[in-house]
């Protein structure tokens, strides 16, 4: 018993932290029990997972963008316009896909720093700036795609991007009915997760730093790599990890290390939680803003990208609402609206609980009406639970 | 004997891990006016959360008799309609709206579902008369100094029909004429029937208007003292306060001024365009190595905004003159520029501008200088605790560990924090801008002690500070500011009170 009992201490100190775990399990443990199982399918949650990159790649930004205390509203229709920009220049200029992609993203930190200028130099709101941004974005979008309508893409390359795979080992080295080399990949994440955190733990003792207790410590190394590898081994049993997976994963692993172990990480917080006094402590706030705008339209072109790649498509009406998803996707996630207070890997869990919702009431064939509202009360129950625990973390 | 106005009986309040209050008992007979002395850290402010319905009944065990009946207030409406205000150091006025709109807010005078703005208009001129405040009752509050902001908070608990008048550092951000003003005014009160409880940490204005003073330490009362009955001294209160004879609380330190200028500042002038006037005009000073200069003056003399006019200009005054280190000019474009030369600068409002709330010790400390500890500009967090480690101890933070929350911390243990943060940045020149504000006796010797290790070591340090003792007690040389000029430059051995005074009123 004493192992249960230790772990439901920990669990209380941190109820915050794993408070988003355990509300994505009981969404997904229910829509299971309702659905018989079709939820946690190998296809479904690879479908599930697919839908959501482009969405959490925005979450991820904006979580940035929410900490230092601003808003960007024209995420979406950019993210819809460098989409159509990306198919225009493919088809109609007839550029090749390597020299597109990082163009489009170029573009992308451009737009960003657009927007970031008036509100990093003059004070402007970013409401206010990044409201004219998803006009002028709107408009942009029906000007390039006035005369032709949709635009198809038949890149294949490209259209991987959104609906490919990777590729797996010469068939003598598969396990048969699994995609062998995901589960490789899985293996090694969970090694390098292990020993990572082993070394980690060694450190701390060496400097006689407190850290968790042995046993709490394999029971957390455990879990974790028991959810990786189901996890793993669910996408095996479909066609593998895909190639947004593949893009979310990295985007968000560079982002979470930004944010908590490099200087600028600790500048952006800071001016998160202070302005004033992130300034007089020698760093600049607007150079922070710009960086952090900049960053935002970067991850705006990469989910113009991916939606354009998954519906091999630019449309007139592509990243209505993405700003709105990526914005509730951040404050389901934990990010507070006060500044300072959010985490990258909360925003994507925001993010994946978000969708999971829209799948798991689509496989039961509950009206959109009804999604709707339903999300709605997520929301503000994620936000009211993260209102209330923090009042008592204090 | 007639039975107190207010009597707190056994009142215990905890926090997660810490009793603030324990067992503390408090009454308060009607029309006196009652101290409440006590480090930082002591209660005081807990005590008058309680008693305000800040923390609700059944927060807290022990009894509240107000008028002769138990009360259990569920929050601060409570309190004021059984006739109690609080006034709290941060005021609670809204700077937008008029003097008369903020008097009657949340108990607007009303005809039928509308406001009587005439009545209103009328009853504020009344309640600004009680207060001897002589302004247009029509001004926004934000046209208004703090001492008369404070004054229009009064009116507006008078406005309340207010038996008990609690008032916490009421004078902390005033000069001393308005000061005097408003000690007068508490008296007037009194002789109209309020009781008046004040929280203050300037013993000497305690002493002056005291009858009775009760004194906390650690979350208990230590004694009530009679001020008719002869018993309220300063040594007396100190003694109480700290449990221990503080005999020079300006310790002693051998004078080794160096002879070399390590920064002059030669005709400084700044242009503020946001109040659209000169703040600074042809200021010129000089300090040198491991010399603690003042700069002595009235609040509100532009003081702060010479400091930050000479660390990078963050407020983006229009600024002319120039900056010598060490003989060579110079010229910082922002705060960065003025840290990697070696300047630091700790902030007057710590919360305001000085800490970061929501981050824990470790971070606030290294936040001005992350480079020290990161390695491709990746931070090693390790050495990171350690670094705020060594600062703990090394400036006596009392806090249970560096990853403790800054905003959980009292107010001299914030200072220290902020203090700690800007020594990392190993700075030659170390700004203090109030250095001990409202923090308590002990803290202020234990930051006076780390000043003058400092200066041994070879920094130099401006100290900006409003309390006379303080600059006599600390510095080398004074230099008295008074409407954005210098007026007077006194060397520590002509420096009296008298003296100083005259040249900030100048």
């Amino acid at each position: 018993m004493g192992l249960f009992k230790n772990a439901s201490t920990v669990l209380r100190a941190n109820i915050r932290e794993y408070g988003m775990y355990i509300a994505l399990f009981v969404i997904m443990a229910i829509f299971t029990i309702l659905t018989d199982g079709v939820f946690m399918s190998s296809r479904n949650i690879s479908n599930l997972l697919n839908q959501t990159g482009y969405i959490a790649v925005l979450a991820v930004g904006m979580t940035l963008v929410i900490v230092i205390r601003h808003i960007d509203l024209s995420v979406g229709f950019l993210a819809g316009f460098l989409g159509a920009i990306a198919a225009i220049a493919m088809v109609f200029w007839k550029l090749p896909v390597i020299v597109v992609i990082p163009l489009v993203l170029a573009l992308g930190v451009v737009a960003g720093l657009i927007t970031a200028l008036p509100v990093a130099k003059m004070g402007i709101p970013s409401f206010v700036a990044s409201l004219a941004g998803w006009l002028i974005y709107r408009g942009a979008i029906l000007l390039v795609t006035e005369s032709t309508g949709t635009i198809v893409v038949p890149n294949q390359t490209f259209n991987d991007i959104g609906n490919g795979f990777i590729p797996d080992l010469p068939v003598a080295m598969r396990i048969p009915g699994l995609h062998t080399l995901t589960l490789i990949v899985g293996l090694l994440a969970i090694i390098f997760y292990i020993v990572n955190e082993i070394r980690s733990r060694r450190t701390k003792q060496a400097y006689n730093f407190e850290v968790l207790s042995m046993d709490m410590f394999i029971l957390k190394l455990v879990i974790i790599s028991a959810l990786v590898g189901y996890l793993t081994w669910v996408l095996a049993g479909y066609q593998g990890l895909s190639w947004t997976l593949v893009i979310v994963l990295v985007v968000v692993a560079v982002y979470h290390f930004i944010t908590t172990q490099t200087v600028l990480g600790r500048h952006i917080y800071a001016v998160g939680g202070n302005p004033e006094a992130a300034e007089l402590s020698g760093i600049s706030v607007p150079r922070i803003i710009l960086i952090t705008f900049g960053s935002m339209g970067f991850l705006s072109a990469l989910s113009g990208i991916l939606f354009t790649a998954r519906l091999q498509s630019a449309t007139m009406t592509a990243g209505s609402l993405f700003e709105l998803d990526a914005i509730a996707a951040a404050y389901v996630g934990g990010v507070s609206a006060a500044g300072g207070v959010g985490k990258v890997v909360g925003s994507l869990l925001g993010a994946v609980v978000m969708l999971s919702l829209t799948s798991g009431m689509n496989l039961m064939n509950i009206g959109i009406a009804y999604q709707y509202v339903v999300r709605g009360l997520v929301l503000a129950l994620a936000v009211i639970f993260d209102v209330a625990t923090r009042r008592k973390s204090k | 004997m007639t039975p107190p106005i207010l009597e707190m009986k056994n009142i215990t309040k905890e926090f997660p891990g810490v009793k603030a209050l324990n067992n503390v008992s408090f009454s308060v007979q009607k029309d006196e006016i009652h101290c409440l002395v006590g480090e930082n850290g002591a209660g005081k402010s807990t005590l008058m959360k309680v008693l305000s319905g800040v923390y609700p009944y059944g927060d807290y065990s022990g009894d509240i008799v107000f008028e002769g009946e138990v009360q259990k207030f569920r929050g601060i409406h409570d309190s004021e309609k059984a006739g109690i205000a609080i006034i709290y150091q941060e005021l609670a006025l809204v700077p937008e709206m008029t003097v008369y709109e903020n008097i009657f807010l949340g108990h607007e005078i009303r005809r039928g579902a509308l406001v009587n703005w005439n009545e209103t208009l009328k009853r504020a001129a009344e309640m600004l008369k009680k207060v001897k405040l002589d302004i247009n009752p029509t001004v926004k509050v934000k046209d208004l100094g703090v001492g008369k902001q404070q004054l229009v908070e009064i009116a507006k608990a008078l406005s309340r029909d207010v038996k008990l008048l609690i008032l916490d550092e009421p004078t902390a951000a005033l000069n001393e004429n308005e000061s005097e003003n408003l000690l007068s005014l508490i008296r007037d009160l009194k002789k109209q029937g309020v009781t008046c409880i004040l929280i203050s940490h300037k013993l000497k204005e305690v002493i002056s208007i005291a009858d009775k003073v009760t004194v906390l330490r650690d979350g208990q009362t230590i004694c009530t003292l009679d001020a008719d009955l002869g018993q309220v001294s300063e040594t007396v209160l100190i003694k109480n306060m700290v449990g221990r004879e503080i005999d020079n609380i300006y310790p002693k330190r051998e004078h080794v001024v160096g002879e070399e200028v390590v920064l002059e500042v030669r005709n400084w002038n700044a242009y503020s365009p946001i109040v659209e006037r000169d703040i600074l005009k042809d200021i010129h000073f000089n300090i040198k190595k491991g010399e603690i200069i003042a700069f002595a003056g009235l609040m509100g003399s532009g003081r702060t905004e010479l400091a930050k006019s000479l660390f990078g200009n963050p407020d983006g005054f229009r600024i002319q003159g120039e900056i010598y280190l060490k003989g060579k000019k110079v010229a910082f474009s922002s705060p960065h520029d003025a840290i990697e030369a070696g300047l630091a600068y700790v902030t007057e409002d710590r919360k305001g501008n000085g800490l970061i709330l929501i981050q824990d010790v470790k971070q606030n400390i290294t936040l001005a200088n992350l480079q020290e500890i990161a390695r491709r500009s990746i931070v090693n967090s390790n050495v990171e605790v350690n670094v705020a480690n060594d600062y703990r101890v090394s400036l006596n933070i009392k806090t249970p560990s560096v990853e403790q929350r800054v905003s959980n911390l009292s107010g001299g243990n914030q200072q220290k924090v902020s203090l700690g943060k800007w020594l990392f940045v190993k700075p030659d020149i170390l700004i203090l801008d109030e250095p001990t504000r409202g923090i308590d006796v002990g803290a202020k010797f234990e930051i006076y002690t780390i000043m003058n290790r400092l200066v041994e070591q070879g920094m130099s340090i401006i100290m900006i500070s409003s309390e006379l003792p303080e600059v006599l007690g600390m510095s080398d040389r004074i230099y008295i500011v008074s409407s954005g000029r210098i007026t007077g430059e006194l060397p520590i051995g002509e420096a009296t009170q008298e003296k100083i005074m005259s040249l900030a009123t100048n």
